[in-house]
Parts: structure tokens; sequence; C-alpha cells
């Protein structure tokens, strides 16, 4: 079992008015951005590909690595976007830690800004997290007055706007070319990749899209260095994540733990299973990585971990199931949110999500057949991969997860119907 | 014996600069750089199923369709690939459907989901028979369908403008209706909304559908002079022609290739037909002219040639009762032909030819005023005109061909165009969306010199140097004082000014412009609004040039004339237009030989009125009844465009040649009537057929000189307008009531509101309707605020309750009165 840690990302996090710039302060709070300004851009991006850093939105991407896409020169102006849409089923780590220390976020952002050059990073929140919104917007105008955004920051000669932008309530505008779209005031539409946003990203200039907890982190690791950072979790995944555990455990909530801490260990932290009820299967990162079952208890969570294991460690959104839960029925609800939130730009996630929507909303009617199985895995099958964004990829991996796992369950339910169906005569109505 | 080579015979295929070698199914091939691999495919006879992809769209890679697999150095792409969004590489290594499993998969999975949620109404689709989706269906797709829930519906069909009905069931979202209003056309009415399989094509609109297809809360019409080009690039029948809805199917249609009539563009079309009767008009597919796309009045005005009341057969007019009788070809030519040399002899008889004709038809006029009227007295130009405008086309346009003039093509190359007293997307739409590809594509700057910032001005990312009309010529003048950095770009290289009809009413502009085009060496191009214009200056109808740009005074040039004609040609300048119609009001001409005038188009509908009373004796060679065959002697029936062979010379001096769409009407061209005409005035044309007198014309050939001193006209600076009088400003928007677009109800219901523009200013007080009126006549229009300079009004130039001509007799830059209109 891994060590416990001291809480980093969530250390304020129960201070009494936490979200105050006063407690951030007390608590050694924008004491990584004096340090960050008087360094240049090149040894942040230095110090943070050091760290091992990995975006925290789900692919895992080095996050030094993606700062050090951003063009040196200035032609055009450089815009951070942190990316605060989360919407993956499951996932509730960004919205507590904007609630709870926005502070955090902030100072991550000038810290990123300054090594990317930036002067002016957007936070595209999602719209219906209105309490988060509010917290941050106030923030972000007691940052203002203390001088730790706008002109000439802490005497530095580095100037910085921070936007806070609500969303309106799209799950693709977390995809990152969709959400700058929405930023842009357009449709939330994912775009063509090339040009990355690197390249040409907000308003065709160079952008780059962190995660909330990504950004958040950057200023601890200002702080303590690359090396302490990767005392922390696994070799290719270091640093604490906050991972988001919710379903039927005692105390759902979230854990911050090094990352490769396993589901048997965030149990025990969360209670155990709620009302001692078996697990049955659960999600290592939201609804779009494929579901786990009670035989993956101990695979590492870290992005290898979870990889090697068949699923992926999304944004460590453990949402766990015990066994009164059927799993086509679940999984028909998952489905049921991917119909509702593909954008509609491409075939295979358009129409393949309300086709796979309709089969299991029939199957668990109890109106499905054998067949109905195999055409479920195959309309998978042409969606996975062929759509235009990860989308599609996300929205078949809990049908193909759950009929690998729990086949037998769809065809319980087929053989409902295959009885009542034997019931009834051939031709109704027709006299023997 | 044999010596085996030391080296395998086979030699390495060099490889241009800036191109790549790829692999596609096992067989290399070279493709430039920045190529789409779907194109690249397709070159090598490789067909990939597509549907969002349009070659003169930008990429999407929404529809999914087009998918292979696809191997970078050596390493094979974990996910197959859009094909149409994908460019090549050195190196590339592409399997398609036909050596990849995966591939062939991936297309029938999408094939398959495609087909889900479309209904199956194939057999009652415009589309069946032609249709994209149907096609690759049969090709790429299963046989039998694995869907057995629910299909999403939408009510059907809705309008979205009086001439396109969207049918959100068939339609695949393929984003190229709405790709091409945004990218090509710059009309962004159509948009996507929604999300998800509830996402859909629709307009401000449609999107607040209530219950029924036409019930909508509120929102303007879209309007867009090129909305039919999405139901030709639609691929499938989800955007449909209210014209032509349910009215064939297309292998009931015969194809045949036509030419546009209706504008100086000369755009390659596909004309439709069955049994006599043309059913629609499609673009034809011209990359150096209107690569694939024609505006609304190109595709959608065509029913003219079938109005009720048409003219079939000649008609005399009776001595004693003064009525127009039906009469046989026989009489009819001898009537006129009795009445023409009558009046020939007399004091002469003036020919009027109007701007519609083909060269052929405009050549048969030419050669028929020398030749059987002996005189220069004709002239095409049925509109305002000018002696400055007539030096102006002698010195810089006639004879211009697209190997020495302006182009298409040089527009979108250009770094600087300036358009002059031109309105492109009204005047010549095409041109319009070259403008728009130029700026867009090419960052060409576009400056406009006009009224006020018009949607020409916006969709082709412009500038407006405004002036007052009439006041063209001062600021072309004044481009060196006041405006240094178009004057440098206009001296730099790939500089074009484009100059319109309406320059003609501007005293001193043409002079103006070719003092700047002499200063700067910018290139000049004169684009007129009428099909038949450019044709008819080279083919000599004017009064002072004979064919090929000749002029009538210079002997050595009409000595090739009259050798090749074996007969003397008149040796002075005729009268123009106007000069001619004066005369024949004083009587001064004993004839009139009209071909397609309306009295109305004419700087000055009342003299041409008095005119046609005055002339003692009028033949008028018409398709339909109209002022002057009211007032004919004899009226000679002709073919439309539809129903005859010919040519029309485009503004750039290309030649734009078509074969007769509709045979066996037994409707003959002018060429023939003015022919047989002839014979009975014992005159020889040799223009029986549009192709003799073709080859008449061309006979002729370029001519030894043609030497043409520019005569300058003083630049005229417009005085300030007293109070309540502004001065006018007017053009013809594209769809109005100009004849050839009678009986076509759905195209005029995308016509554009017509109001009157002032500025701020000027419409202060006025309400909101003005009264604009000269002593002829008054119009009374909505007010539209606009950023026109102070003192100026605009006015549409033949539209629904503006007709500016007939009811003001006055034109761009008269002074007129303006008073608030009834509220």
């Amino acid at each position: 079992m891994a060590d416990p840690i001291t809480p980093v990302l969530t250390k304020r996090w129960l201070s009494p008015n936490s979200w105050r710039l006063a407690t951030y302060e007390q608590l050694e709070g924008y004491t990584a951005i004096r340090k960050a300004l008087k360094g240049t851009p090149e040894q942040l991006v230095q110090l943070v590909k050091d760290s091992g850093l990995r975006g925290r939105g789900g692919a895992g991407f080095p996050a030094g690595v993606k700062w050090s896409f951003m063009p040196p020169n200035e032609d055009k102006p450089h815009y951070l976007v942190i990316n605060a849409d989360e919407g993956e089923p499951g996932t509730c780590k960004d919205i507590p830690l904007m609630m709870a220390d926005p502070h955090s976020l902030i100072e991550g952002c000038v810290i990123a800004s300054y090594a990317m050059r930036s002067h002016h990073c957007f936070i595209y929140v999602r719209g219906e997290a209105l309490h988060c919104i509010r917290r941050l917007n106030a923030a972000v105008r007691e940052a203002y007055q203390a001088g730790y955004l706008g002109k000439n920051i802490l005497d530095s000669g580095f100037d910085l706007d921070l936007t806070v932008h609500a969303g309106a309530g799209a799950y693709i505008c977390g995809e990152e070319t969709a959400l700058l779209d929405s930023l842009e005031g357009r449709r939330g539409q994912p775009r063509l990749k090339p040009p990355f946003p690197a390249a040409a990203g907000l308003y065709a200039a160079p952008t780059t899209v962190n995660n909330v907890e990504t950004i958040a982190s950057a200023p601890y690791i200002v702080n303590a260095g690359s090396a302490w950072f990767r005392e922390m979790g696994r070799e290719k995944s270091p640093g604490p994540k906050i991972y988001s555990i919710s379903g039927h455990v005692e105390k759902p909530g979230q854990y911050e733990c090094p990352l490769g801490t396993t589901l048997r260990e965030l149990l025990d932290m969360a209670g155990g299973m709620k009302d001692g009820i078996p697990l049955k299967f659960w999600t290592p990162g939201g609804s779009s990585t494929p579901m786990f079952t009670a035989e993956h208890l101990d695979v590492p969570l870290d992005f290898e971990g979870a990889a090697e294991a068949g699923s992926m460690l999304g944004t460590t959104a453990v949402q766990v199931f015990n066994e009164t839960v059927s799993v086509p029925w679940a999984v028909m609800k998952w489905t049921q949110f991917y119909e509702h939130e593909s954008c509609g730009k491409c075939t295979p996630c358009r129409e393949g999500t309300y086709w796979l929507a309709q089969i299991l909303e029939r199957m668990v009617e109890g109106h499905g057949t054998p067949e109905d199985i195999d055409t479920l895995l195959d309309v998978c099958d042409n969606i996975f991969g062929r759509s235009f964004c990860a989308l599609g990829d996300g929205a078949v991996s809990p049908i193909t997860s759950g009929i690998k796992y729990f086949r037998d369950e769809f065809l319980a339910l087929c053989e409902q119907n295959t009885a009542a169906n034997e019931a009834k005569p051939e031709l109704v109505g027709a006299q023997a | 014996m044999t010596i085996a080579p030391d080296k395998p015979a086979t030699t390495e295929t060099p490889v241009p600069e800036g191109h790549v070698k790829l692999t596609i199914d096992g067989e290399e091939v070279i493709a430039p750089k920045g190529e789409l691999l779907i194109r690249t495919a397709e070159r090598l006879g490789t067909v990939i199923p597509r549907f969002c992809d349009h070659p003169l769209l930008d990429p999407a890679g929404a529809c999914r369709q087009c998918l292979v697999e696809v191997e970078m150095g050596g390493r094979p792409m974990p996910k197959p690939q859009a094909s149409c969004t994908m460019t090549v590489a050195d190196g590339m290594v592409v399997k398609t459907q036909l050596t990849s499993g995966v591939a062939d998969k991936a297309q029938q999975g999408v094939m398959e989901l495609l087909l889900i949620n479309h209904p199956l109404d194939c057999p009652i689709c415009d589309k069946g028979g032609e249709c994209p989706l149907q096609n690759q269906a049969m090709a790429h797709g299963r046989p039998e369908s694995r869907f057995v829930d629910t299909k999403r519906t939408f009510p059907k069909p809705l309008p979205i403008s009086s001439q396109v009905l969207l049918d959100r069931e068939r339609c695949v979202l393929c984003q190229r209706c709405t790709r091409f209003s945004a990218q090509i056309a710059g009309d962004p009415f159509i948009e996507l909304l929604e999300r998800g399989a509830h996402q859909q094509i629709g307009t401000a609109e449609t999107a607040d559908v209530l219950d029924l297809a036409s019930r909508t809360s509120s929102g303007d019409p879209f309007q867009s002079y090129f909305s039919g080009n999405v139901i030709q690039i639609c691929p499938v029948g989800a955007l449909t022609s209210a014209a032509y809805r349910f009215r064939s199917r297309p292998f009931d249609l015969v194809s045949a290739p036509s030419v546009c009539e209706h504008c100086s563009s000369g755009c390659a079309e596909r004309s439709d037909f069955r049994r006599g009767k043309v059913m629609r008009k499609l673009a034809g597919d011209d990359p150096e002219v209107n690569e694939e796309w024609i505006c609304d009045k190109g595709r959608f005005a065509f029913r003219y040639p079938q109005a009720a009341d048409r003219l079939r057969r000649p008609q005399v007019r009776n001595r004693e009762t003064g009525v127009l009788e039906e009469a046989s070809w026989t009489d009819a030519l001898r009537t006129a032909a009795e009445g023409l040399l009558k009046a020939r002899d007399g004091k002469g008889v003036g020919v009027l030819t109007g701007g519609r004709l083909t060269v052929e038809d405009a050549y048969a006029y030419s050669k028929f005023a020398r030749i059987a009227l002996r005189t220069n007295d004709i002239d095409f130009r049925a509109r305002a005109h000018s002696a400055e405008e007539l030096a102006f086309l002698s010195a810089a346009v006639v004879g211009t061909t697209p190997e020495n003039g302006v182009t298409f093509g040089e527009i979108e190359r250009a770094r600087t165009v300036l358009c002059v007293a031109f309105e492109p997307e009204d005047e010549a739409p095409i041109v319009f969306l070259r403008l728009r590809k130029a700026a867009r594509k090419n960052r060409t700057r576009v400056v406009h010199l006009g009224q006020w910032t018009t949607s020409s001005v916006r969709k082709t990312f412009g500038e407006l140097l405004a002036c007052v009309p009439g006041g063209e010529a001062a600021a072309i003048d004044g481009i060196a004082s006041h405006a240094a950095d178009l004057d440098e770009a206009l001296s730099g290289e790939g500089a074009v000014v484009l100059v319109g009809e309406r320059a003609a009413e501007v005293p001193g502009l043409f002079s103006a412009l070719h003092r700047l085009s002499g200063r700067t060496g910018a290139r000049l191009a004169w684009i007129p609004r009428r099909a038949g214009d450019r044709g008819a200056l080279e083919a000599g109808a004017v009064p002072t040039l004979l064919p090929g740009g000749r002029s009538v005074t210079d002997d050595a040039a009409r000595a090739e004339v009259e050798k090749a004609w074996g007969v003397s040609v008149p040796a002075e300048a005729g009268r123009d237009t106007t000069g001619i119609l004066q005369a024949a009001s004083g009587q001064e001409l004993d004839g009139l030989l009209v071909g397609g005038v309306d009295p109305d188009d004419l700087p000055d509908p009342d003299l041409a009125r008095r005119a046609l009373d005055n002339a003692g004796f009028v033949v008028s060679l018409e398709l339909r009844p109209s002022e002057v065959t009211e007032r004919a002697d004899v009226v000679l029936p002709i073919a439309p465009a539809v129903e005859k062979a010919g040519s029309y010379l485009n503004w750039e001096g290309r030649r734009r040649d078509f074969d007769v769409t509709l045979e066996g009407t037994g409707a003959l061209p002018d060429c023939r009537v003015l022919d047989t005409l002839a014979v009975e005035m014992d005159a020889d044309l040799f223009t029986q057929t549009p192709a003799a007198a073709y080859a008449d014309f061309a006979r002729l050939g370029t001519p030894e000189s043609r030497n043409w001193g520019y005569i300058a006209t003083a630049t005229e600076t417009p005085s300030t307008p007293e109070n309540g009088k502004a001065v006018l400003a007017t053009w013809r928007q594209l769809i109005d009531n100009g004849s050839l677009q009678d009986d076509e109800p759905h195209l005029k219901g995308t016509q554009r509101t017509p109001v009157a523009r002032l500025s701020a200013k000027t419409a202060e007080g006025l309400g909101k309707t003005v009264k604009v009126s000269t002593e002829r006549g008054a119009i009374t229009l909505p007010v539209e605020v606009a950023d026109l300079p102070d003192g100026v009004v605009w006015l549409p130039g033949n539209s629904d309750g503006s007709a500016v001509r007939a009811t003001l007799g006055a034109g761009h830059g008269a002074v007129v009165s303006i008073t608030g209109g009834e509220q």
C-alpha cells in the first residue's frame, strides 16, 4: 500500500473561508509567483518538464512539453485557456477545487501564462456550476485588487488579464478545440486539426489549453521543486491527484492521493462499500473509460497502470457500483448521456449514439435479442476510432467493456424476451 | 549469352520540386505538396466515397465516409484517417477500401449509420437517380439494414426561402450548404442548429418552427443571390428547388451544355429539358470562368420563353385598321423589306439592337445596317451611354481577349482590385464570387468607389471610397493626392480596375480611369451588365466601329471590311442611340429597325416613345410583345437563347459558344431573319445560320490597325444639391423586374426588399418613407439609413415600386427632389 501523502492540492480545503485571498495568503498563497516571476519563461517550462507533471484532464499529455509548443516569439498574442468545463460523468474534482481554493488556480494561471508569454488567460467554466463561477469571479476580483493580476504584477513588469467565461451546457466543449470555438462565440464543435491550438488556437493565435488541476499544481512545483513532485506517485505518472469517488461507498468525495493508488486503498479511505454490499463494477476515470470489476481492485491507478489493465486513467473519477446495479441499465444510462451530448458534427458519433441508445433502451425494456448484442459491438466498432473527436471513442467504452465483463446479463435480458415471444402464436388471430 | 544487369532495371522516378512520393493501394504516385489524399487517389482512378468533401470548399472531415488506412514512416496510424482532410506526405502508404479491410469496413459502417435516419423515400425524391448517397450506398453499403428501431423525424419540407426547400430527414449533415454560404457566397443564411441526432440545418426562421413547416415566430427570409448552388451541391435530397420539386426525374431529362444569357460573366450551365421545355438549369464546371457556381438568376430565370404572349408568327400592321395582324413570313418579310427600302432611300433607317444579342446576331445587325441599310446609325447601347464611353470602348476594350486582358483568374490573383461604378454582386455576381475568393484566400485588397457600404463591399472584405454620384471622376483623379496608399497599391504589381456600365453616366470618369491606368499601370477591365454588350461591340454594332473594332473613319480599316464584304461601307460615323432616337423623333430618319429594346431602359424613355411614334416605318424583331411592337409596322418573331445556337463574348472577351438546346421549335435566330430580310432587299449577309454568321465574322480576322486616339473628356465636379434636393445613385439589382425574370415567383421571392437609402442627416425629418421625384414622376419607398454621403439618395433601378428610368426619366448622378413620403 502506497504511503498516504500530506495533502497538496486539497490542503486548504478544510480551512475556514478557504476561498478568500486572506486565507490563501496565510497558507503560503501567492508565494510561488514571486519566485516564478523572477525566473525566465524557459526556466519555468523546464521546471515543469522536469517535474513530469502530466495533464489532469484525461489524456495525460506532459504539461511541460505542451507549454514548450508555444512559439518563442510574440508575433501574435498568446493565450492560456483553462479547461474548467468539468462534465465527464462521475468527475468532480475541478469544481470542488475552484470552490475551495480558487486562488491556487489563479496563481497557477499567472505562472503558466508567464511561462508561455501569454497576457490573457481565460477560464472556461462549466455553465451549470453557477456557485463556482461566482466564487471564481470573486477570487479574480480579489487578485486584481491585490495586484496579483492586471498590469505589472508584483512589479515584475508582467501583465496578465484573466477572464472567467461560463459555458452553456455542452459536454463537447470540454474537448479543447470545441471549447475554443465556444469561447469565440461559435457553435461548440471540435475543429479540424492541424492546425493545433499551439499554432492557431483561440482567435487563430497560439493557445494552450490546460486542465484546472494541472495548472493548480504549478505553484507547488515552483515552490517545492520538481524533485519533490517526483517523490509522489510513480516514475511515469508523478505527483498528487484528486480522485473523486462516487457511488456505493460509505463516504463519497474527493481524496487526494499519489498517482498509482489502487481502488482497494481508495475504498479504505472512503469507508468501504456502502452497507457492505459487494463491489460489482467501477470506472477508473469517468464513464468514458472502460469499466473495471472486482478483479481490478489492485490495479495501480495511474496513466500506465490503468492502460495496461485495459482502461484509461481519465479524470480519476471513480464511480463505484455494487451488486444491486444492472450493468445493461447503467450502460444504457451512460449511452443516453452520450447520445444527448454528441455534438452532431460527425456521422459515427451522431448516428451511432442514437442507434446504440435505442438498442440498449429496447434491451433494458426486455425486447432485445442476442443479435442485438452483436449489433451493439459492431456499431461500437464502427464508431471507435472513426469519429471526429474522442467523444465517440468514449461513448462506446461502457458498452464494449460492459459486454466484455457482463455479457451474461445482456443475454439474460434477451432470454426474457425470447421466452415471451415463444409464448405467442406465430400468426396472431389465425384459426387452427 | 545474356548478361545479367548489375542493378535492377527499374529506375527511381524523380520527384519534382514541391512534390512528394507516396503509395496508394500499392501503387507509387507523385503528388503536389498539400494535395488531399482523396484527390490523389482520384487521380489514380480510385474513387473514395465522400459527402462533405467538395473541392471548392474548405475541408470539414465531418461525414467520415472517406476513411482510409494510412501508414507514416513505416508506422500504421492507429485509427483510419479521413482522406478528405489529410494531405499527402513523402513516404506515406495509403490503403483505400480496395486493399484495406479496415477501410472498407469503416466506410460500410459509416454508410450504414448515415442510412439509419435517412427516409427511404428515394422513389419520390427529386435527387433519386442522381443522388450521391444513393449511388454510394449501392457501391459501399450493406444490402440490408440492421436498424429496426425508430427513425428520427422532422416536419417537412421547410421553406428556407421561396426557392429552397429543406427536408431535414434526408439531410446527412455534411455541411456543404452551410460552408458554401459562409465561405463562397458570404451569406450565412443557413446554419447548423441543435446537436447530436437533433442537429439540423436551419435558419433564424426554421429554428423556432412551432408545429408546422411554415409557422415560425419571426425572422427575415433568407436572401442570397447564390442559394441555388446549395441545392446542386447537396449530396442528398435535403435541399430541393421549389420550382423544380416533383417536376421530373433525372432519367426523364435530356441534358445540354449551355451558356447563361443573363449577364456578362458567361457562365457555363447545363440545361435539363424534356418535351420542349427546360425544367432546370445547373451550374456547369468551368474553372476559368464560373468554377462550379452560378447565381440564382442564371439558375432559376428560364421560363420567359414559355410566356403565354410569346410571339410565334410574324405580324404586319393593317394600314386601314391600324391593328397588328398575323402574317406569313413571306408577306411580313416583303412588307418589312419594302418599308425599309423606302425609308433607306428617304432619310434613312437607324438600328437599335439592345444588349442581349449573341455575337452572331449582333454581327448580322451590324452587317445589315451597313449593307442593306447603308448606314452607320447603329448602337447596341440600350441604356445610358456617352460618346466618352464609346471612345473608351474603342480604345481600351474592343479586341481584348483572355490572352491580353483581365480575366477571372487575374482577379483572383490580383493584389489590389478597385471597383468603380460597379456593384459586383448585383451586376456580375460571378465576378463578385471571384473577388470574394481573392479577398478570402489570397487577401486581395478590394476597394470600391461607390456610395455606401453595400453587401458587395462587406462580403469582399472591401474598403469603401465614398463619393457623390457623378463625383467618381474627381475621386479617381484625387487618389494620388488623397489616398497615397491606394495609389501605391495600384502602381504595384497585380492591380486591376473594374469599371461598370453606369460609368457612362459620369462625365469624365472614363477619361480619369484612362489617366489612372496610364499613370499607375493598373489593368483596366470593363464589366457591362448584359450578356450581349461585349459581343455587340466586337461585331461593330456601334456607330463608329465596324466588326473587329475597325474605325468607320479609318480608310484602311474600312477597306478591309469592304474587301471582305464586297460592298462599300459608309465612311462617316453614325449616330448613337440617343442620336438615332432624336433624329427619328425629329423626323430626320424615316425608319427604325429595333431588336429587343425596352424604351424604359433608355436614358430618356419618352424620347424613345416619340421616336417610335414619329419614325415612318418601324420593324421590330422581338420575343414578346413590347412597347416597340405596339408601335411597329412589322413584327418578326425571333428565337430565345435556348432555341438557337450562337455565342456570347463575356466581359473578358472570352467566346462562350453554345448549341441549340430545344430543337425544332421553328423559332429563327435574328441572324437568320435578317439574312432573309436582306435578301428581300437585294443584299447578301451570309448569316443564314449562326455558324455561317460566325464564319463570316471570323473571316474578317483581326484588323491590320486599330489606331484609336483617346479623346479626353473633362471631369465635372457635381454641385452640392440645395435643400430638398439630392443626387440620385442607382443601379439595377440582380433579382428585379427585368423581363427575363418574368413568371419566376420563386426567384422573385428572394429579391431584396426595395428601399431608398439615405444618410442619417439626409433622412432627417423625412419619416419612414421618402418620395423621390422629378418633373416626370415620383417614387416612394421606405427609408433605410446607410453610410451614404449627405445629399445622396439611392434607389434600386428596376424593382417593385422603383422603376427609376420609367418613372423619373433620370439616372445615376441626376438631381432629384426628396420629400417625406406618405406615412
